[in-house]
C-alpha cells in the first residue's frame, strides 16, 4: 500500500509476547521511509501477562499518535486468544494476521513469532526490504539479528 | 532513539532527556513512577548525571540545592510522586531559583499503571508555578530547552506536564531549535530574605510571588509557545498537550487555539479568540480545570461534558464532543488481567497469607497483583508507605482476635521510599497485640521496570553504590524480631518465620528477600553486554 494517505497497524498480544518490540521495528522501518510516525505504547501493569497493544501509524502527516477504535488496516495479534479482544482496533475492510497467517513450524525460535508475523505484513507494504533489516538491526540486541532476520524472511516468503 | 541526520524518532521522554543534556542540565534527579521513568534512564545514556533519589520529595529538594546554586536541575517522577514532593514544592514557589529547576510531572490519565489520575495542572495553580504541556516529542524537546530559560528568566521552579501519550508515543524530532547557552560556574550568593523561610520573610515572599505570576501572565500574553490554527469561524477549540493532536484528527477544519504554556492563560488573547468563533469548546484531558478559568474570567467557552474528564482523550472522543454528545465512545471489552510472573518469589508470599486468612494493607507494586484472582490477599492499597501505617491502625481498633491477623506488605524500594516512619510509629505508637511487617525485598524497583534503589548496591548509571540494608534500619529503630528468609530456597523457613511472628504480639519485621526473575535475566543481559564491550575494547 502506498503511503499516501496515514497507514494504521495496530500490534496486540499480552505482555512478554515482544509487542513492543514487534511495533518499534515497524516504526523504526516506516520512519526510514522520510514519512510522519507516530508510535504510542502503555507500560506498566500491562506487561505482567496482560493484554497489551500498540499503535504504529504512518503517512504524509499523523495527528494523533493512537489508532481511532476500528480504523486500523492491519491487526497483527501475537497470540489466538487476543484476537476477540484486539478485534474493535480492526476496520471493516482492514486485515488481520494471526499466528496461523506464519509457518511457525519453520521458525527456530518460537520467541521470533513477533518478527515473522512483521515478514508476513511486510508484503502489504510498500516499505523496501532494506529499511525493515536496518530496523530489526536497530531494535534488537546483536545476538538475536540472524535469527530474527531469518524468522522476517519465513513471514515475507510465507505462502 | 534512531538517528537520521537530523530527524530522530523519540518517545517523549527521550526528547526530554536529550533537550535537558544539550542544555547543560548539571544534574537529573527523581524517583521511578510510569510513565515518566525512562527519562532520567534517558537522559544518563545521553551523558547527563542521573541519578535515583529515594522519594520525590528527597529529589526534588536535591534539585533546589542544584538550582540554589545557580546550575541547571531536572526533577522527574508521576504524578502522585508530586503529592510527596510536594511541600516542597509550594515553598519553592516564594523561595524561586537562581539557576534553573524544571519539575517534570507524568500523569497518567486513564491509570494504565496507577492508583489515582489527579491533574497535575492543580498544582500549577495551588502552588503558583507556571507549566508547560507539549503536546508530542518535538514539543517534549523545544518545552524542556523553553523551561529551563523561563525558569532563569522568572527565577521560578517550571512545571512540564506530561502524560502518557506524551511520555510513550514516539515521534519525530527535528532538533533544529535553539539551546539556551551554558550557564557559568556554579555559585551560592547568601540570601536570607530569599531563601530562609521563616514568617518574617515568607510574607513578603508570598507578595513576590504573585507579583512574578503577574509579570508570567503578561508576557504569556505574547503566546510565543502557543500555537493558532485558522479554521472556520463556526467552530473553536481550546486546547492543550496530546488532546490537541486529537482535535486536529476529529476536527481538521476547527479553529484552534492550542496552550503550550498552559499557567498562568494569556486571559486577553484566549477572550479574543473565543469572541472570533460561533461556538467555542475546550477540550482538555483530566479535569475541566480550563473552561473553569475562563469562565471565571468571564469567556464564553463550552467545557467538555463532565463524562469526558474520566480517562483518556481520543479522536473518537473530540468527534462526540464537538458533535453534542455527553459521553465518550462504549470502552472496548476488557482484556485479560495483568498476574504476577510465574516463578515470581511474591507468589509464595500471597499464598501463606491466602492460607492464613490475613488481613493484607498493601501497597504499591507488581504485589498489588496479590489482590486479584487466584490469590485475593491483598487487602488495601493507597499510596507509597501506606501499609505500615493502615496496619497500625486496624490493629489499634479492631477485636484482638482480628487485629492479629493483621499483615502489613511492602515492598523494598517502596519500603526506602516512604516505609520507614511507618516503622518509627509502630515503635512509637504500638498496637496491643504488635504487627507483623513483611518487606518483599526483590531487589529492583519491578513494576516501573527494574530500576536500581538505595538498597540494590546498584546506581542509575550501572556505578556500585553502599548498600542501605533494610533488616539494619528495623532494628534500629526498635522493632522486636527482624528476620531475613528466602521464600522460594527455604519455603519452610518462610512459613515457620510468619507463623511465629503472628502468634508472637511483638513488632516482627520480615525481609522476605528473593530477586525478581526479571531483574535476574536483565542483569545477565548488562553482564553479558560489558562483556562483549570488553571484548571489542581489547581488539
Amino acid at each position: 500500500m502506498k503511503a499516501s494517505r496515514v497507514v494504521n497497524v495496530v500490534v496486540a498480544g499480552v505482555g512478554g509476547q515482544g509487542v513492543l518490540t514487534c511495533s518499534d521495528i515497524l516504526a523504526e522501518a516506516a520512519f526510514r521511509t522520510g514519512v510522519d510516525v507516530k508510535k504510542a505504547e502503555v507500560h506498566g501493569m500491562s506487561q505482567r501477562g496482560g493484554s497489551v497493544a500498540c499503535d504504529v501509524r504512518f503517512g504524509p502527516k499523523v495527528y494523533s499518535p493512537m489508532v481511532p477504535q476500528g480504523q486500523a488496516d492491519y491487526l497483527l495479534v501475537l497470540s489466538e486468544d487476543q484476537v476477540d479482544v484486539a478485534r474493535c482496533a480492526l476496520a471493516e475492510t482492514g486485515m488481520l494476521l494471526t499466528p496461523a497467517d506464519v509457518d511457525g513450524e519453520a521458525l527456530e525460535n518460537k520467541r521470533s513469532l513477533n518478527v515473522a508475523l512483521l515478514g508476513r505484513l511486510s508484503r502489504e507494504l510498500d516499505i523496501p526490504e532494506a529499511h525493515w533489516h536496518e530496523a530489526i538491526r536497530a531494535v534488537l540486541e546483536a545476538r538475536l539479528h540472524e535469527v530474527n532476520l531469518r524468522a522476517f524472511r519465513i513471514g515475507r516468503d510465507g505462502a | 532513539m534512531t538517528v537520521m541526520e537530523d530527524r530522530l524518532l523519540l518517545s517523549g521522554n527521550e526528547a526530554v532527556a536529550l533537550a535537558a543534556s544539550r542544555c547543560h542540565v548539571a544534574l537529573g534527579t527523581g524517583y521511578p513512577g510510569t510513565p515518566s521513568t525512562e527519562i532520567l534512564e534517558s537522559f544518563s545514556r545521553y551523558g547527563g548525571r542521573a541519578q535515583w533519589a529515594p522519594n520525590e520529595k528527597v529529589a526534588l529538594e536535591v534539585a533546589t540545592g542544584v538550582a540554589f546554586s545557580g546550575a541547571r536541575a531536572l526533577c522527574t517522577m508521576k504524578h502522585v510522586g508530586v503529592n510527596v514532593a510536594a511541600d516542597v514544592l509550594f515553598t519553592l514557589a516564594y523561595t524561586g531559583v537562581d539557576g534553573a529547576l524544571v519539575l517534570v510531572s507524568a500523569d497518567d490519565p486513564g491509570m494504565a499503571s496507577s492508583q489515582n489520575e489527579q491533574d497535575t495542572r492543580h498544582y500549577a495553580r495551588a502552588a503558583g508555578v507556571p507549566m508547560l504541556e507539549p503536546s508530542d516529542s518535538q514539543e517534549a524537546y523545544d518545552f524542556t530547552a523553553r523551561a529551563i530559560e523561563l525558569s532563569e528568566r522568572f527565577q521560578t521552579v517550571v512545571l512540564l506536564r506530561l502524560t502518557t501519550r506524551i511520555c510513550h508515543s514516539r515521534t519525530i524530532v527535528t532538533s533544529a531549535g535553539s539551546m539556551p547557552p551554558a550557564p557559568g560556574v556554579p555559585r551560592f550568593e547568601r540570601d536570607f530574605a530569599r531563601r530562609v523561610m521563616i514568617p518574617v520573610f515568607a510574607r513578603p515572599a508570598h507578595r513576590r510571588l504573585r507579583e512574578k505570576l503577574d509579570r508570567i501572565a503578561a508576557w504569556s500574553e505574547r503566546g510565543e509557545w502557543n500555537r493558532r490554527v485558522e479554521g472556520t469561524s463556526a467552530l473553536g477549540v481550546i486546547t492543550s498537550g496530546v488532546a490537541y493532536q486529537h482535535v486536529r484528527e476529529a476536527a481538521p477544519d476547527a479553529s484552534v487555539y492550542k496552550l503550550g504554556l498552559s499557567y498562568p492563560l494569556p486571559v486577553r488573547a484566549l477572550a479574543a479568540f473565543a469572541a472570533g468563533v460561533d461556538r467555542c469548546v475546550v477540550i482538555d484531558e483530566g479535569e475541566n480545570l480550563l473552561a473553569g478559568d475562563l469562565l471565571a474570567a468571564g469567556i464564553a467557552v463550552e467545557p467538555k461534558p463532565p463524562a469526558f474528564r474520566f480517562g483518556e482523550l481520543s479522536v473518537g472522543g473530540v468527534r462526540r464532543i464537538v458533535a453534542g454528545e455527553p459521553s465518550p465512545e462504549p470502552a472496548p471489552a476488557p482484556g485479560t488481567r495483568p498476574q504476577l510472573c510465574p516463578g515470581c518469589p511474591h507468589r509464595k508470599v500471597f499464598e501463606a497469607l491466602r492460607d492464613r486468612g490475613c488481613h493484607v494493607p498493601g501497597d504499591i507494586g507488581c504485589y498489588s497483583l496479590g489482590a486479584l484472582e487466584p490469590f485475593e490477599s491483598m487487602d488495601t492499597l493507597v499510596c507509597m508507605g501506606a501499609s505500615i501505617g493502615v496496619g497500625l491502625g486496624m490493629r489499634h481498633v479492631l477485636p484482638e482476635a482480628e487485629a492479629r491477623k493483621v499483615v502489613s506488605i511492602i515492598g523494598d524500594s517502596t519500603f526506602l521510599h516512604s516505609g520507614i516512619t511507618g516503622l518509627i510509629e509502630a515503635v512509637y505508637n504500638p498496637p496491643p497485640t504488635g504487627h507483623v511487617v513483611l518487606v518483599l525485598d526483590n531487589r529492583t524497583t519491578a513494576m516501573t521496570g527494574l530500576q536500581d534503589h538505595p538498597g540494590t548496591g546498584q546506581r542509575l548509571d550501572g556505578s556500585e553504590a553502599r548498600q542501605v540494608r533494610i533488616e539494619e534500619i528495623a532494628t534500629a529503630v526498635g522493632f522486636d524480631e527482624v528476620t531475613v528468609v528466602d521464600p522460594v530456597r527455604d519455603e519452610a523457613a518462610w512459613q515457620a518465620a510468619l507463623d511465629a511472628a503472628l502468634a508472637g504480639g511483638k513488632l516482627s519485621l520480615i525481609v522476605v528477600r528473593r530477586q525478581c526473575i526479571l531483574a535476574a535475566s536483565k542483569r545477565a543481559r548488562a553482564a553479558r553486554e560489558l562483556a562483549r564491550g570488553a571484548r571489542e575494547g581489547g581488539a
